[in-house]
């Protein structure tokens, strides 16, 4: 077992000797597909609360169809699915992207969370209090100047609790990465399985870090509504 | 020809991700109303066992835990079936599949159903005692009924996620849905055309359900009156 986690931990934790691998391939997936998915979701949130059918039911659509479908489907779709296109294989620029695992991976996760995160904003819109609207017009705000200084503001505050929720489901979604041959934490792990066939201590392993990996992002987005929504908070005598 | 004359497998492969969400859905079901059990029971070596599954289980991706309990059942079987000198017993992979997953699904289960047990006024519980009820047939009479109300757009949520998360089986080598597509598409080599019917047949199998989960939810709130505005 010492010389299982001794040959290991390296491959575990960052690298196996050329590339990022494990925990350190698995925050970088991640980061990219909720950085992404955010600066995404933000304008299609406002889209999707639009007065004109057309826009919001556009995106409603595509809300639709990528949380109507796994995850596992989707990455299944894009890597697998768009490369056995002819147009994509001739295509130079399709065809350098959809080569690469990683770049399918990001693409899709950022697709999927966009989906998950742009009904979770456009739910914390629609609840904006109606005064805090008619203040904003009666200052005389144009629509674009009350989103950027009144609604947007305190909806992405209101939404942090669901928003948290959606990026730890994030971090459990990103471990079917292996099927797009990214070495992340899970694709380590089956690796070692592999080679050692010590199923628990291989998934044992990756399930630890995962877990490490949840409480942290628990903590900083605790951190982070202590500081964003403290006047939620009940008040305290 | 119908699908190319995949038809058949993808068909095939349809009812056994419909089985087995279902199966799971059955077993998760049992374990979270057990949980909420223990979870809000007055012995504390319950709650904490109840805490630490709900805990472990919410804490790491199902695809892991997926593969852990998948293999090791199989490995722990084999042990105890050497060291009593039987014949190695091969678990089904369907039924691995919904213990799997059942397991998994039940942590979800016991938050959704420990809220809702919450939410029943204990007036309800003691009128029931009351009236000299067992602790059985409150539960059926009248928190079950009750707490359904409260329970079920958590329920909803967590049979989207469970669906879904069946896709992953095929991972533990089960011939689902998504095995079933992508075999007819290597074969016939339009992988494109069959990894896309699989994920409109999923679009179809949450669509469906979510109608099914939206009348039983009036069903189950019915002489409720919400505030209107």
């Amino acid at each position: 077992m010492i010389e299982i986690i001794e040959q290991y931990w390296k491959a575990y934790l960052w690298t196996d000797g050329f590339h990022w691998t494990g925990l350190a391939m698995t925050t970088w997936l991640l980061t990219l597909s909720i950085a992404f998915g955010f600066v995404l979701s933000v304008p299609l949130a406002v889209a999707r609360v639009s007065q004109n059918r057309l826009v919001s039911g556009a995106v409603w659509l595509y809300t639709y169809v990528f949380r109507g479908t796994p995850l596992f489907v989707q990455l299944l779709f894009v890597y697998t699915g768009l490369y056995s296109l002819q147009v994509v294989r001739d295509t130079e620029v399709l065809n350098a992207f959809f080569r690469e695992g990683f770049y399918c991976t990001v693409l899709t996760f950022t697709l999927n969370t966009c989906a998950y995160t742009t009904e979770i904003f456009a739910g914390a819109i629609r609840a904006t209090p109606y005064g805090e609207i008619e203040a904003a017009r009666a200052f005389g705000m144009s629509r674009l100047t009350m989103l950027r200084r009144v609604v947007l503001p305190s909806a992405l505050r209101r939404a942090l609790p669901a928003y948290s929720n959606e990026v730890i489901l994030m971090l459990h979604a990103t471990s079917v990465a292996f099927a797009a041959t990214v070495p992340d934490l899970l694709k380590i792990a089956r690796d070692v399985n592999a080679a050692t066939y010590n199923t628990t201590l291989a998934f044992g392993t990756a399930g630890l870090l995962y877990l490490c990996l949840s409480f942290l992002l628990i903590w900083l987005f605790r951190m982070a509504e202590n500081r964003w929504l403290a006047y939620l908070a009940p008040r305290k005598h | 020809m119908f699908l190319q004359g995949y038809g058949p497998l993808i068909l095939e492969g349809t009812t056994v991700t419909v089985e087995l969400a279902i199966s799971s859905l059955l077993l998760a079901f049992l374990i979270g109303l057990a949980g909420a059990g223990a979870k809000l029971s007055s012995n504390r070596v319950l709650r904490g066992i109840a805490g630490l599954y709900t805990t472990l289980i919410r804490g790491v991706p199902d695809l892991v835990l997926m593969l852990l309990i998948f293999y090791s059942l199989q490995t722990q079987l084999n042990n105890l079936t050497e060291s009593l000198s039987l014949e190695q017993i091969d678990i089904d992979p369907m039924l691995a599949g919904a213990i799997t997953l059942g397991f998994i699904y039940g942590a979800y289960f016991t938050e959704t159903f420990r809220g809702a047990y919450l939410s029943v006024p204990r007036g309800q519980l003691e009128a029931a005692y009351a009236f000299g009820m067992s602790r059985w047939r409150t539960f059926r009479r009248i928190l079950f009924p009750q707490m359904m109300r409260f329970a079920l757009p958590g329920i909803s949520n967590n049979w989207q996620v469970m669906l879904k998360a069946t896709a992953l089986v095929s991972i533990i080598g089960l011939i689902d849905l998504v095995k079933s597509a992508q075999d007819a598409g290597k074969a016939s080599s339009d992988l494109f055309y069959f990894i896309s019917v699989c994920g409109v047949i999923y679009l179809l199998l949450t669509t469906l359900s979510n109608f099914v989960l939206r009348w039983l939810e009036r069903r189950y709130s019915m002489g409720v009156r919400e505030g209107e505005l």
